[in-house]
This record gives structure tokens, C-alpha cells and sequence, in this order.
């Protein structure tokens, strides 16, 4: 039965998150644009309060962390509709959840300790012993380096075994962006086994944010989401376990690197969900503001028949629907174990770029209040921006929509 | 027919019971006579001349129930809340029939009924088969689904214009006429009118909304209804772009009634005053648009639905309800108007070659055709979403006008990308997109017309 509204199982989770987001990230959100690097140590005591959330029930996957595997605690069948086996499980819980907490503050809900797009690699890839090992804490993901962004197949970091120690791999390179690179537990490094033979020798393994040979260079200043340390590394002869490889060491045709994508159809509703999270902010702050200016907004009368500004916001609402819809359908598809790379590319396009342009538009019709710094409006514009990069940026999710829709390789539609 | 026999046994299988009898003769020569009559109106058209509507049936009650009869909404408790994008069995059966009909049968008969903005009297009768305004009368008057369902009809409306937006406007108008009197008729209007509907000889009939004059809102119509002093009412002024407006034998027409607000007014096409000409649009032509003209129409008392409910208020919540469901179902036409648009150009692209490849190896090309697949389904979604509101018995006028203006704005975008892609190709009418380009800008402007 065709329903697109939220559930009320997921109610409590979605408040809980508001919550948090109300007192937690929003009384913060100026102090970290302002103090970019600085450690945010009020995260860290919500940290241990969600933990015992989660440990008694509540606040079920709300985040990153926990998408893409593993028990699946909320995906428990609808039990009415007989036989219909239609579930609403953890991808749609984190996204609700994530929603909500991008609604406070896309750059503290990055910072939130073990959350991370790492555990999502660890959680799709891990063996038991390695799920027991990694699972649970904050895990970064290190792919991109400075000649190889979106062609993640190009990376030159390379791993070898060491003769001299079989039971070690050995990382040489260096990544940068690594998102809570600085502050994570573990980081999840992409290096190639042999570069002569592409994407099938590209593996992960996880790195100790402690081990020697993995050295921070420096933090980023950035346009936006400043709350959230983007580090970039340099691997010296940096030893790893052998156990520390995520999935098979070997290397067989495409099968490794297809895998290491897939982790991304999982994660792409989830920065889809960041960008729905902060247009929704800028939408309610710009509304509010257009209120005061007698701005009224009629959803019978044509557009066209209102003010300027009345149909701006029905606009950037309808573009906002559907970028939560398509969001929605992504979740939805991957806890009912579809098939939702098309799916989860659509979403993160669409969100990337409406979220983006809200966010923009709302500063605008919002004057100085929009641009200036004594509302929050003008930092959600800058943050809204790397919704649109990271994960995957805009051009990438169209080059994978039209080569799935259109059938093409990645050699014939480059 | 092979394909028509094929639906009419799935139609059987989801319970559409009652059509097969259409083939029985006396159906056919009524159908014969309202043919001559339609012919006759057609040539006067042509000619130029303001015509009279058509010369109708006599509407009358034969079994008069004692309350209104409402088909369910699916508000029960105790039904599931998860999201769920799964359309039931019976919704899946309806939109595979509808769709076989629209790929095998309306599609190929699209480009001639654009061109003589009219779709053949055959087709007609074969869809009026499948019983589509069947799905909203309630069970006591002969109806066949029990619960009310905004996304059932948005799902044939979808699967018809995936065949053409024109034809399926055309017939899905008696449909729109039959579910407003379903959903806001009385107990009288209800068993005057509804019955022919579930007949084997489904009368012609259009939900006349839009006006002529620019920047036009439905909520402040000009068409005027004055109370007259036996208790009726007079109704003056022009409703634009009705569908098959020469050949109605029946009209529900929204009139603004003195300081009450808008109203709907059912009106018999034999009323004095009434007069019908021809307004072909850009597009969905085989709807053989015309304008209708109310000059002194005197209607009774009985004319206003939902006018005993609750007074005023209730005419103008009827109203406002009718005007957000009829932008529903132009959206449910834009998606699957898009969705041709989008079958075309994916293979069209493919199989073009230029520069010694196929054209979809280009970027340019191909994240065009990226952009049609995600606005459609953004489309799509926030239409379905909207339609589930209406059955669930949620607030839904918001959600339907996102709905509206993602159709509006990224379906004329769609038409418009679908000729491009050709390049010159798109605008020669050896291909389809053309006609989609002109149907696409309909769907985001029209008011009335069609109801889900």
C-alpha cells in the first residue's frame, strides 16, 4: 500500500535527534564556524549520553555509523500487512535521525564522535573477528589524494607485504580530506596492491589513528561545516597488520573494487539526508522571516498569483520535497534489500543541488538577516555547499545515473 | 481484439464486473446515435458558429438512497504506517491493464487524434470498457471498490498518458464528473447521476474549472451564480479548455456564488443558455477542447453539490478539495507523459550515432537524460505522496501544490529536453516528442479537466 509518510516507530528516534539538535548543536553552531580546529568538548559528553541511548533502545541508528549492515534491530517486518514483508529498518532510522541532527548542524553531527563514513566500509566489509575488532568506534575514511579525487580508481597509495615481515602490509602515499581524520579512532585507507592492475588491487585497510608511520600534515580551513576537522596525511612506511585488510586480499577481476563502491549506496542517501536536513533549517528560518514581512503563503492559489517571494518559497519547498522523497526512497530500497544504486545516486544528486541552491536563495530572500553573521542563515550556505562535493560530487552521480540508465561503460561514457 | 480481450479478463479479475456488457447491441446503437449528434456538433464547429452543448439524456433518479453513499477512505486504524512504495495487488492489476491498453492502443493512435483534436469514438468505448469511472462511485450505486482511492486513479491516469496526455484527458473527463459527484454530491444528485456511469453507456462528461482570462486563479472564478428568487440559480460567464465540451451530455462547472466563494454547480448540457465552440490548445488536442459559455443558465436549487451538507463553508471546502484534486491528476498525467518522454530519448540517444559513436557516450547527452530520470521520479514521488495523504485522510492541499509545481516546472523541462535530444528530429512530427513538448505544458496549467 502506497504510504510516503514517516512512521510512528520512528517518532521517538526523530524527536530524540531534534533534541539534541535544539540543545546541543544549534547553542554551538557559531562558536565552531568561529573556532574552526578547535575540538568541540561538548560532543563528547552527548557522545556518552547516545550511547546509553542506544543501549536502552532509544536513539536507534541515528547516524553514519551504523548504516550498511550488521543486525538490523529496527527492520523488524511491518507484522499488519500480511505477507507483505515491507520494511522500514536501520537506513531509514539513521537517515530520520541524520536529518535531524544536519537540521542543527551539518559540522557537529560530523563531528559527533564514532560516527563516521568509516564504520560504513567496516560494516560492509568486515569478517566477524573484524566487526568484533573495529566495530563501535570512530572510524574515518581516507580515499581521496591529491592527484586522484573522483577517479578514486587513479590512487597511488600503495600496500605491500613486507618480506621481512609477512604478517604486516606496508602504506606508502598520502590522502587528503580526510574528514575527522584528526579526532577519529581508526581511519580506513583505500591503497592500491598493484597499481599495473586498476581497480581490482584497490583495498582498504583500517590504520590506527596512533600508528607511527601515519602522519597528520595539517588541517583545512574550509568554506563551511568548520566544526568538522578535515585532515590530510602522509603514509611512511606505515605497518599494518595483515588482519587489518577489510574483505579479500585477493585480486580478482573488479569483484574487490565493485564492493568497496557499494558501501557507497548506502552512505549516499545519508549525505543526501545531511543536505535535506540543512535546507529544511534555511526554509523554517527563511519562512519565519517572511512571516514578519507579511509575506503570506497560499498553497491553493497558482504561484504565479502570489508575491514573488510567496512563490519563491513554494518553489524551493517543492524542490525540497522531492529531494526527501527520493532521499526517503533510497533508505527504503536498502532496507528492503532492493537493489538502489540508481536510487541512491538520484537521491544524492538531486539533494546535493537543491540543498545547495535553498540555501543560497533563503540568504538572499532573507536580506542582511540572511547574509549577516548574527543569524545562522549565511554559515548553512556555506555548509551546504560540500553536500554537493563529498561522497561522490554532483557530475560523478550523473555519470553513474546515465550509465546505468543508458547502459554505457565508464570507457565508452567517460 | 486480442490485446482488449486480454484486459477485459484482467479487469474481470480485479472486479471491473459489469463492463463486457458494453458489447451487447443496444449499447452500441446508443453509442451510434450520440455519434450522429457528435458528428453534426463537429461540423458546426469546423464552421465556425457557436453550437449548441449536446442534446443529452434525461438524468434521472431511479433508486434514491437516503443518505449520501461515500466510498471508504483508507483511514482505518490499525492499517501499517511504513513507508512503502509497493502499490497493492488490485492497483498493480488496474495499471498493467491500463498500461497494456495505452502501449497497444492509444499510443498509436496518438498522432492522428492530436491531428484531429478528437480521439476516435472507438477508443473511447474501449477504455469506458475497462470501467474506469467504475473505481469512484461508492458500492451501493453500482461502484465496484469499496475504499476511495486518490492513488488508484492517480496510477491509471499515469498509465494512460504513458499511452498520450491528450486521449487519456479525454477519457478520463466523464471520470472526473462521476468521482466529484461521488465525493460531494447528496443523496438526489448522487442517484440522478451517478448510475448512467456505472452503465454499459457511460455518458460524456467535463469538469469545467478554467477560465480565459490571464493569470487566472480557480479560487476566484468570474463565472458568476446568482440566487434567484424561486431558490435556484443563474449561472453567467466562460470555462475554458473544457475537454470534449461539444459532446458532454454533462457538466460540473465552478461558479463564484455571491459572497459564498467558489462553488461547484452540476449542469445538464440540454440547459437553455448554454453554448458550446471549439478552443483547440497546443496541446492535448484529442481532448477536443472548447469553450463553454454560460449565458443566463437557470439551474435548480438541486444544481449546487455539497450546498445542504453544511452550508457554505462546506461548498467551498467541496471546491477547494476539487480544484487540489484536479492538479493531482494533471500531475499523474505529466509523470507518465515524462516517462515516454524518457523511454524515447533513452533509446533514441543510444542508437544515434554521431562523430563516429553513439550521441548517449556524450556528457552533454547523457546528463540530460540523467536529469529526466531524476526529476520524473522526484515528480512521481511527491504526486504519490500527495494522492496517499488524500486516502489516508491527511491534510494533503500542501503536498499537492509541491506536487503541482514540480510537474509544472520540470515537466515542460522534460518536453522541452525531449526535443531537444533529437535535435531538428524532435521538431518534425515523425517522431513524438513534438507532441509531448506541447501535452507537458498543459500539465502544469490547466485547472479541472480531470479529478483523482
Amino acid at each position: 500500500m502506497i504510504n510516503l509518510e514517516t512512521p510512528r516507530k520512528f517518532e521517538t528516534l526523530v524527536s530524540q535527534a531534534h533534541q539534541v539538535a535544539v540543545s546541543v548543536f544549534r547553542p554551538n553552531s557559531r562558536k565552531y564556524d568561529t573556532a574552526e580546529h578547535e575540538h568541540p568538548k561538548e560532543l563528547d559528553m552527548l557522545a556518552a549520553l547516545l550511547d546509553g541511548m542506544t543501549e536502552s533502545g532509544g536513539m536507534g541508528g541515528a547516524g553514519v555509523g551504523t548504516v550498511g549492515g550488521g543486525a538490523d534491530a529496527n527492520g523488524a517486518g511491518d507484522g499488519t500487512g500480511a505477507g507483505s514483508g515491507n520494511r522500514n529498518g536501520s537506513n531509514m532510522a539513521s537517515l530520520l535521525g541524520l536529518i535531524e541532527l544536519c537540521w542543527g548542524d551539518v559540522g557537529l553531527m560530523l563531528s559527533m564522535p564514532r560516527q563516521g563514513l568509516g564504520q560504513a566500509a567496516i560494516a560492509a566489509l568486515a569478517t566477524p573477528d573484524q566487526l568484533e575488532r573495529f566495530g563501535g568506534k570512530w572510524a574515518a575514511m581516507a580515499i581521496t589524494e591529491p592527484e586522484a579525487g573522483s577517479d578514486s580508481a587513479a590512487i597511488r597509495t600503495t600496500a605491500a607485504i613486507d618480506p621481512a615481515h609477512p604478517d604486516e602490509y606496508v602504506l606508502n602515499g598520502s590522502k587528503i580530506f580526510v574528514t575527522s581524520g584528526e579526532r577519529a579512532e581508526l581511519v580506513v585507507v583505500w591503497a592500491t596492491l598493484d597499481r599495473a592492475q586498476g581497480r581490482a588491487a584497490i583495498k582498504s585497510f583500517v590504520v590506527e589513528r596512533t600508528n607511527p608511520g601515519f602522519k597528520l600534515e595539517r588541517l583545512e580551513h574550509k568554506l563551511g561545516i568548520r566544526a568538522s576537522d578535515t585532515a590530510n596525511f602522509v603514509l611512511q612506511d606505515c605497518r599494518v597488520p595483515k588482519e587489518n585488510l577489510l574483505g579479500s586480499s585477493e585480486i580478482e577481476s573488479r569483484k574487490g573494487f565493485a564492493g568497496a563502491m557499494q558501501t557507497f549506496d548506502n552512505t549516499r542517501p545519508m549525505v543526501a539526508g545531511m543536505a535535506i536536513g540543512v535546507a529544511r533549517a534555511c526554509l523554517e528560518a527563511t519562512r519565519e522571516h517572511l512571516g514578519t514581512a507579511g509575506v503570506e503563503i497560499d498553497y491553493d492559489r497558482p504561484p504565479a498569483s502570489q508575491t514573488a517571494a510567496a512563490a519563491e518559497f513554494i518553489s524551493m519547498e517543492a524542490e525540497w520535497e522531492a529531494a526527501r522523497l527520493l532521499t526517503l526512497q533510497a533508505a527504503w530500497m536498502a532496507d528492503n534489500r532492493k537493489p538502489n544504486s540508481l536510487q541512491a545516486s538520484m537521491a544524492k544528486a538531486k539533494a546535493g543541488r537543491v540543498g545547495t541552491e535553498i540555501a543560497l536563495r533563503c540568504v538572499a530572500l532573507c536580506g542582511a538577516a540572511g547574509f549577516g553573521e548574527g543569524e545562522l542563515l549565511e554559515k548553512w550556505a556555506r555548509d551546504a555547499k560540500i553536500l554537493d562535493l563529498f561522497e561522490g560530487t554532483q557530475q560523478i552521480q550523473l555519470l553513474i545515473i546515465a550509465r546505468q540508465l543508458l547502459d554505457r561503460t565508464s570507457a565508452e561514457l567517460k | 481484439m486480442a490485446s482488449g480481450q486480454k484486459i477485459s479478463e484482467r479487469g474481470m479479475a480485479v472486479g471491473l464486473r459489469a463492463l463486457n456488457r458494453v458489447a451487447s447491441s443496444p449499447a452500441l446503437d446508443r453509442l451510434g446515435l450520440r455519434d450522429q449528434a457528435a458528428w453534426a456538433l463537429h461540423g458546426a464547429g469546423r464552421n465556425g458558429t457557436r453550437a449548441a452543448t449536446a442534446a443529452g439524456r434525461r438524468f434521472a433518479a431511479v433508486q434514491r438512497l437516503s443518505r449520501p453513499a461515500r466510498q471508504r477512505t483508507d483511514a482505518e486504524p490499525g492499517r501499517s504506517d511504513l513507508f512503502d512504495l509497493t502499490a497493492t495487488e488490485e492497483q498493480q492489476l488496474l495499471r498493467n491493464s491500463v498500461g497494456e491498453l495505452a502501449l497497444a492502443r492509444i499510443r498509436p493512435a496518438a498522432a492522428a487524434a492530436d491531428d484531429a483534436t478528437a480521439t476516435p469514438s472507438e477508443l473511447l468505448t474501449e477504455v469506458d470498457e475497462l470501467g474506469l469511472t467504475m473505481v469512484g462511485v461508492p458500492e451501493e450505486l453500482g461502484g465496484v471498490v469499496a475504499d476511495r482511492s486518490a492513488t488508484t486513479a492517480v496510477l491509471i491516469a499515469e498509465a494512460i498518458a504513458h499511452g498520450d496526455m491528450g486521449i487519456g484527458v479525454a477519457c478520463l473527463a466523464p471520470a472526473a464528473v462521476c468521482t466529484a459527484i461521488a465525493l460531494w454530491g447528496d443523496a438526489d444528485q448522487q442517484a440522478r447521476y451517478l448510475p448512467p456511469f456505472v452503465s454499459d453507456d457511460v455518458p460524456v462528461a467535463a469538469l469545467a474549472l478554467m477560465e480565459p482570462q490571464p493569470l487566472f486563479d480557480p479560487l476566484t472564478p468570474m463565472t458568476r451564480a446568482v440566487k434567484s428568487p424561486d431558490g435556484g440559480y443563474m449561472l453567467n460567464g466562460a470555462k475554458a479548455l473544457v475537454p470534449r465540451a461539444a459532446n458532454a451530455e454533462l457538466f460540473v462547472v465552478g461558479a463564484r456564488l455571491g459572497d459564498r466563494g467558489p462553488a461547484l454547480f452540476v449542469v445538464e448540457s440540454g440547459a437553455d443558455g448554454l453554448s458550446v465552440a471549439p478552443e483547440p490548445g497546443m496541446g492535448v488536442r484529442a481532448a477536443a477542447t472548447g469553450r463553454l459559455e454560460l449565458d443566463d443558465v437557470r439551474l435548480p436549487a438541486s444544481a449546487l453539490l455539497n450546498g445542504l451538507a453544511g452550508g457554505s463553508s462546506s461548498a467551498g471546502a467541496a471546491y477547494r478539495d476539487c480544484v487540489a484534486l484536479a492538479r493531482l491528476g494533471w500531475c499523474a498525467l505529466a509523470i507518465g507523459t515524462g516517462q515516454a518522454v524518457l523511454d524515447y530519448v533513452t533509446e533514441y540517444v543510444s542508437e544515434r550515432r554521431a562523430f563516429g559513436e553513439p550521441i548517449s557516450n556524450r556528457q552533454a547527452v547523457a546528463f540530460a537524460v540523467a536529469n529526466i530520470a531524476i526529476e520524473l521520479e522526484g515528480m512521481r514521488l511527491a504526486t504519490y505522496r500527495a494522492a496517499a495523504r488524500v486516502d489516508r485522510g491527511l491534510e494533503f492541499h500542501r503536498e499537492v501544490a509541491l506536487a503541482r509545481w514540480l510537474c509544472a516546472e520540470h515537466g515542460m523541462a522534460i518536453g522541452s529536453e525531449g526535443v531537444q535530444l533529437l535535435g531538428g528530429h524532435g521538431y518534425v512530427k515523425e517522431h513524438p516528442v513534438e507532441r509531448w513538448y506541447r501535452d507537458l505544458r498543459a500539465a502544469g496549467m490547466l485547472e479541472g479537466g480531470v479529478l483523482v
